[in-house]
């Protein structure tokens, strides 16, 4: 088990590698320097050769690729991601500050989705072709279907006309007021875990269909078990997996996702700071928030990885 | 016209006629069999016809503001009102209509496309060639699609061309991923062995007894990857990171509606609902196709 653990954190070395220069490359390499939108002579803040050359040099922008590089990754693995490239303001302690609430609801829809997703899946496969299935599956194409900051946008628009409330526009943290903190992530961790929950009772349906045709199932209840108990101990453990796996895949799913959704209900996430980097044109910011995004799906497609094998003992053996 | 076209004694005008016999007399039984996916893939069709016909089908221009007409709500002369400059927003959805869906279709065929040569080479030559792709399209792949998209915008700028090729390239390695399996399983068959055993060359084994085998998972997933692709562009443009105004986009004009703090309802309801019904389609004749064209299934179709 620890000799699997091991092999697996050490094919995932080299992908975290690829990532960091993946996007180091796009963010320098492609045509355009960082200071570009400052210089262009179209725009209006127009700054002279020397001025850019010496705030280049400032930056260090002006030394070779891969020293930049080297010096960007070594700092980040130290957990100093710099500056914001136009406010000045820490980026680490910005990311802490704005993905906790962001962190928030990426868990709190994962809940949500298992919460309802799991119930429905399992229903329709011990009714299959059932008139609740059918709901089910419509419902589940159809929230598949549905953007997630439209669906938000609805929400909000239903409780102004309905409640006159508009979900909180301040920011808190969890452990400031816990009350205003959760108007602001129920909205978006809700519409989150609707689409997840989509996905998660198909799967889930579609693979205890499979399981249920299993032979041990079947000598199950020739022996006379009750069903709940076939399902629970037999039927359910195995027909998790896939669901898990599924589980990984869409949290990348929901970590692009999210951005928009936060977008939509105005929430202080790190979504919300993205974008905003992105129109601001903060090179340095919208850099350090897409590798906290990736760092965050390769770590999770890893814990499901190790999960796997700890639920599945044939994946050891190989 | 005889044909007599022919590429390395392959009769080109011959195959292509009898695989559109072969498909327009599958269609009818598939109609028949899966009427859902036979309906979603007309509206489809409807939708790429509104698109096209846009400047014939849409009451109004799209672009010339009316400041006597702001945020009407609607009423029998604009039936799903005005924005905020007063242009009617049904010939602006229908506009819309236009480039989110010549968006998505131009991406995918270029990323799902190029994905799917790769994917194709990667699985039947095989050996370190298979391997750094398939290094590279784990790293591809860390990283969100709708992320991957928006620093590629940030980079490269807001337009067509710019947003085509930044959509394309988040649907490479999903291209590359199910093609080379297939390309893998099929390489293994003894059709194959015979042909390279008769010295064929191979590309040409490639070409005329590979490539083929790959053709129904890429219509497949040519098709559902279209659903995500038009999600794609609409966040991009809800966000900002799209097209740049007056031209307008389904997600743009989401993005403009909820720039208010209490949105107009007409505003957010039409474009959303066109995207849904745009990405259910693509999404529900991808899944018919799927259905359809699986060997499991044989049997139900002809």
């Amino acid at each position: 088990m620890l000799k699997y653990i091991a092999k697996r954190l050490l094919i995932a070395i080299p992908t975290i590698f690829g990532v960091t220069v993946l996007i180091f490359l796009i963010m320098r390499a492609l045509p355009g320097d960082p200071l570009s939108v400052f210089y262009d002579p179209s725009q209006i803040t127009i700054m002279s050769d020397k001025e850019r050359a010496a705030i280049m040099a400032d930056l260090g922008l002006d030394r070779p690729l891969v020293v930049q590089y080297l010096s960007w990754a070594g700092n980040a693995l130290r957990g100093d991601l710099g500056t914001s490239f136009l406010r000045g303001d820490s980026i680490a302690e910005t990311i802490g500050r704005r993905g906790a609430i962001s962190a928030e609801i990426g868990i709190l829809s994962i809940l949500i989705a298992w919460f309802i997703g799991l119930p429905i899946g399992i229903l329709s496969a011990m009714r299959p072709n059932s008139i609740g299935d059918g709901i089910a599956s419509m419902l589940s194409v159809v929230f598949l279907a549905i953007p997630g900051f439209w669906l938000g946008l609805l929400i909000i628009l239903g409780l102004i006309h309905l409640w006159s409330y508009h979900p909180p526009i301040l920011s808190s943290q969890l452990w400031q007021d816990p009350w205003l903190n959760l108007q602001i992530v129920a909205g978006p961790a809700l519409v989150l875990g609707l689409a997840q929950a989509a996905f998660v009772a198909r799967m889930a349906r579609s693979s205890l269909f499979e399981v249920f045709r299993e032979d041990y199932v079947r000598t199950a209840r020739a022996k006379g078990m009750k069903e709940s108990v076939v399902l629970l101990r037999h039927a359910l453990p195995n027909a998790l997996l896939p669901v898990i796996t599924l589980s990984g895949v869409l949290l990348g799913f929901a970590l692009g996702g999210s951005v928009t959704i936060e977008r939509a209900f105005g929430t202080p996430g790190l979504g919300n700071t993205l974008i905003a980097g992105a129109i601001d044109r903060d090179m340095t910011m919208v850099q350090s928030i897409v590798l906290v995004y990736s760092m965050v799906f390769v770590g999770v497609n890893l814990l499901v990885d190790l999960s796997y094998s700890f639920l599945d003992p044939r994946i050891r053996l190989d | 016209m005889v044909s007599t076209l022919k590429i390395a004694g392959f009769d080109v005008f011959r195959y292509i006629r009898t695989q559109v016999t072969h498909y327009a007399r599958n269609f009818r039984t598939f109609s028949r069999q899966r009427p859902v996916a036979a309906f979603w893939i007309g509206v489809i069709i409807f939708l790429v016809f509104m698109s096209i016909a846009a400047p014939v089908v849409s009451p109004k221009d799209p672009y010339i503001p009316d400041f006597l007409k702001v945020t009407n709500s609607p009423d029998a002369e604009n039936f799903f009102g005005t924005d905020f400059l007063g242009r009617d927003q049904l010939t602006r959805i229908i506009y819309g209509g236009r480039t989110s869906l010549f968006i998505g279709l131009i991406s995918v065929f270029l990323g799902v496309g190029a994905g799917s040569l790769w994917g194709l080479a990667s699985g039947y030559l095989g050996g370190k060639f298979d391997l750094i792709s398939q290094r590279l399209l784990e790293i591809l792949m860390a990283i969100p699609g709708l992320i991957l998209a928006m620093i590629l915008m940030f980079i490269l700028g807001a337009s067509v061309w710019t947003l085509i090729v930044a959509i394309a390239f988040t649907r490479l390695a999903f291209g590359a991923r199910v093609i080379r399996a297939v390309s893998l399983s099929v390489r293994e068959t003894t059709y194959v062995e015979a042909a390279r055993s008769t010295g064929a060359p191979t590309w040409r084994v490639i070409v005329f007894h590979v490539a083929p085998q790959t053709f129904a998972p890429f219509l497949v997933l040519f098709t559902t990857n279209i659903g995500i692709a038009i999600l794609i562009e609409a966040s991009l443009g809800f966000i900002g990171l799209g097209i740049a105004p007056p031209t307008p986009t389904w997600g743009s004009m989401l993005g403009e509606a909820a720039s208010n703090l209490e949105p107009f309802w007409w505003l957010v309801f039409f474009p959303g609902l066109f995207i849904t019904i745009a990405v259910l389609a693509f999404n529900l004749a991808g899944a018919g196709l799927q259905d359809a064209l699986d060997p499991r299934n044989r049997g139900t179709i002809e």
